[in-house]
């Protein structure tokens, strides 16, 4: 398999024999020693997190980067990840880096063509990982809500983030959540008091600034408590390309009957690498809509796990992902069915170009006492180039009894009948391509309920379309 | 306006038109008639462009042009208009947004200015009662959930939008009542001018009892085995189709 080629190719080609077997010199030191040299230059910090760190860098170190051979990766190699050495991203405070702060180096009006929606909407900007107040605005959430960035929470122990973060997003099998729990630093950190209604969503924008191979570990958690509600948005988005390294994880706890609509827009550089988890858990009566949207990265991987934790806790998760030229999009999700009377429904959608591979892998266990669950999941694919290629993989484990779940999954190709009754009446391929290859996407985008959101992905999914019919 | 000689056309290796020949002028109505399986469907399909079908031989010109050169959205641009047998179904897409960009790329094709939703949407509405549909069914997927009179309607309603030179109708009639039957027929003979020509392709007689017309000829194993006027029509209803199933009189053709 051509993975297995890639793995053995190591990106500077010295360390590695002809044969992959063994290395003939490992003078260079590689790029794991990297990571602990620079787990260890992180600066001080209170001591529940240096032990929380230390656990993440010790079962990272155990588990290494996955491979092919682990089932949950089979299809996505991450060698070109774990052959490289990335520099810890240059930050203002952190001392990691002599080289002074980035976080002006990006400007208001780089993240124009990035922000959206309406001006009441708050958002929090992170410079290579790291909070910019000044490129920040989310004044007037309301006494009930509290937001900041974690950096700050740590410091000052605001909110006490100690009591969930590592809690929801276990890493005890996630290689790239350990790696990303040893280099806790920040993100967003959002609370929300029981019957806490955020009326304005909450936009999340983590930008690279993109200078040479970086790798930043967003951590963000969300705490929402009962019957509380918002709409939050990551955006991963660079201002440059270049081959850097998004590890980011966001844990979700959804408290009884709270509702959170999660977007995670990933349109990171076509050079880089996203690796993105997001994890929730939900208590009884609660609701998680989350929709995700992948068209960016070289090598790109977002998992979305929940845990229906309670009584007729409800959960969508809807996706997209458009790939391209030589980018590899992985999804994954899994949807674990803890407690009777929840219904999951999970839509995704891919449509892939070039000679790009996409990845769909959906989990849905139903554990023996869940029973009455609703799940449902589909998984359609379209191909546009023979040269494109997707594997998908729905899977329904269940374990109990009573319960009603469907799921499947479709590739095709663009429906050559309807191409030609859209040129009989005057419409050119071009056109008739984007509108069909739209119109497949179009029903997962009507999904989403937050309109200006809609409204701005349809627009940037039209114009992907559009451009890539023209090339 | 539209002269076909000799046409050889078929899919793969199999060849279904077996030379055909044809002359269509502005302001005639010509019916195409004959059995299942006689190639009437074909010489609709191959008319239009459709890449499935391969041009073994012979020559389509139209208003002049080689039309075998032309791709069928061009065609379409020249005023070449084809009612589907079976119209598709295209979900996600909207018959408003359909129509509107076929109808502008016909426009834009032309020299003529697009026109905006608003515009577009006064334009559609009388042709909508035309074909008695109402405008609820713009907002719904192309086809999708059509019943098959709707399809058919349908086909009609984007004929009368479009305005074609030459409308080529693909047994439009199979599968409609005769309510139906007759708001088709009514729609079509709306846009019959001295400017404009119609193929009418079908089996029965039935819909030429509403739409009438100049010529009619009857094809038989991928030839036309008999020309006439309309009262031909009238014959086969009679007669039925054996008794022309083993006349061949070669490639009959008519001005």
């Amino acid at each position: 398999m051509s993975d297995v080629a890639t793995r053995k190719n190591s990106r500077d080609g010295a360390a590695v024999a002809k044969n992959g077997t063994a290395p003939v010199s490992s003078k260079v030191s590689g790029p794991i020693e990297s990571y602990r040299a620079d787990f260890k230059r992180q600066p001080a910090a209170p001591d529940w997190l240096q032990s929380l760190r230390a656990q993440g860098m010790s079962r990272f170190d155990t588990l290494g980067f996955p491979t092919t051979k682990n089932e949950d990766w089979h299809f996505t190699s991450v060698a070109s990840i774990a052959e490289r050495t990335f520099r810890a991203a240059m930050t203002s405070k952190t001392g990691v880096s002599s080289e002074g702060s980035t976080a002006g180096m990006v400007a208001r009006a780089d993240l124009a063509r990035f922000t959206f929606g309406e001006p009441a909407w708050h958002t929090l900007v992170f410079v290579n990982g790291e909070f910019s107040e000044h490129l920040s605005s989310y004044a007037g959430l309301g006494e009930k809500v509290r937001v900041n960035s974690l950096a700050n929470s740590i410091r000052s122990g605001i909110g006490r983030p100690e009591r969930h973060l590592g809690k929801i997003a276990t890493f005890e099998n996630h290689a790239f959540t350990a790696l990303n729990t040893a280099f806790i630093r920040d993100g967003a950190f959002i609370e929300l008091q029981a019957d806490a209604v955020v009326e304005h969503p909450i936009h999340l924008i983590f930008v690279s600034e993109g200078q040479g191979e970086a790798i930043s570990h967003p951590r963000n958690l969300i705490v929402a408590a009962e019957n509380s509600r918002a709409s939050i948005i990551e955006s991963y988005i660079s201002i440059r390309d270049s081959p850097y390294f998004t590890n980011a994880v966001t844990e979700i706890s959804l408290g009884q009957g709270a509702r959170i609509d999660h977007y995670k827009i990933q349109r990171e550089s076509e050079k880089s690498f996203h690796v993105g988890t997001t994890q929730i858990r939900q208590a009884r009566d609660s609701q998680l809509h989350s929709f995700s949207l992948a068209v960016g990265g070289l090598l790109a991987r977002t998992n979305i796990y929940t845990s229906l934790d309670g009584d007729a806790a409800t959960c969508t998760l809807n996706g997209l992902y458009l790939t391209d030229g030589v980018q590899h999009i992985d999804n994954q999700t899994s949807i674990e069915h803890l407690a009777p009377n929840c219904p999951s429904h999970e839509i995704y959608k891919g449509v892939l170009d070039g000679r790009s591979h996409g990845v769909f892998n959906g989990k849905v266990y139903v554990h023996p006492e869940a029973q009455k669950t609703d799940g449902k999941q589909s998984n359609n694919n379209l191909l546009l180039s023979p040269t494109a290629r997707v594997d998908t993989k729905p899977q329904l484990e269940i374990f109990a009894d009573d319960v009603k779940c469907t799921h499947g999954a479709t590739v095709g190709r663009l429906d050559e009948l309807a191409m030609f009754y859209l040129n009989s009446r005057g419409i050119g391929r071009e056109t008739a391509r984007t509108l069909l290859t739209y119109a497949f996407a179009a029903d997962v985008l009507e999904t989403i309920e937050l309109e200006p959101m809609k409204k701005e992905l349809e627009r940037m999914v039209l114009a992907r379309f559009a451009s890539t019919a023209a090339a | 306006m539209l002269e076909i000689n000799d046409l050889h056309a078929g899919i793969g290796d199999r060849e279904i038109l077996k030379g055909i020949s044809l002359r269509v002028n502005a302001g005639e109505v010509h019916a195409v008639m004959g059995p299942n399986g006689s190639g009437k469907s074909t010489l609709a399909q191959v008319l239009a462009g459709n890449p499935s079908y391969e041009v073994t031989k012979g020559t389509i010109t139209y208003n002049g042009q080689n039309l075998l050169e032309l791709d069928p959205e061009v065609r379409a641009q020249n005023g070449i208009f084809l009612a589907f047998q079976y119209p598709v179904e295209i979900p996600g897409v909207s018959n408003a947004y359909f129509l509107r960009s076929a109808y502008n790329e016909i426009r834009k094709a032309n020299g003529m200015e697009e026109v905006d939703p608003l515009e577009f949407l006064d334009l559609v509405e009388e042709k909508l009662k035309l074909v008695d549909m109402d405008q609820a069914m713009l907002s719904r997927s192309v086809n999708q959930g059509f019943s098959g009179g709707e399809k058919k309607r349908n086909e009609i309603f984007q004929m009368a939008v479009l305005s074609p030179r030459l409308a080529i109708l693909d047994e439009t009639d199979s599968g409609l009542d005769i309510d139906a039957l007759r708001i088709v027929a009514q729609g079509v003979n709306t846009l019959r001018s001295p400017e404009n020509a119609t193929i009418v392709v079908t089996h029965y007689q039935r819909l030429l009892n509403y739409i009438v017309p100049d010529f009619v000829h009857v094809l038989s194993n991928g030839r036309i085995v008999k020309s006439g006027g309309k009262e031909l029509a009238l014959e086969l209803e009679e007669k039925g189709y054996d008794w022309l199933q083993n006349v061949d009189v070669g490639a009959g053709a008519v001005a």
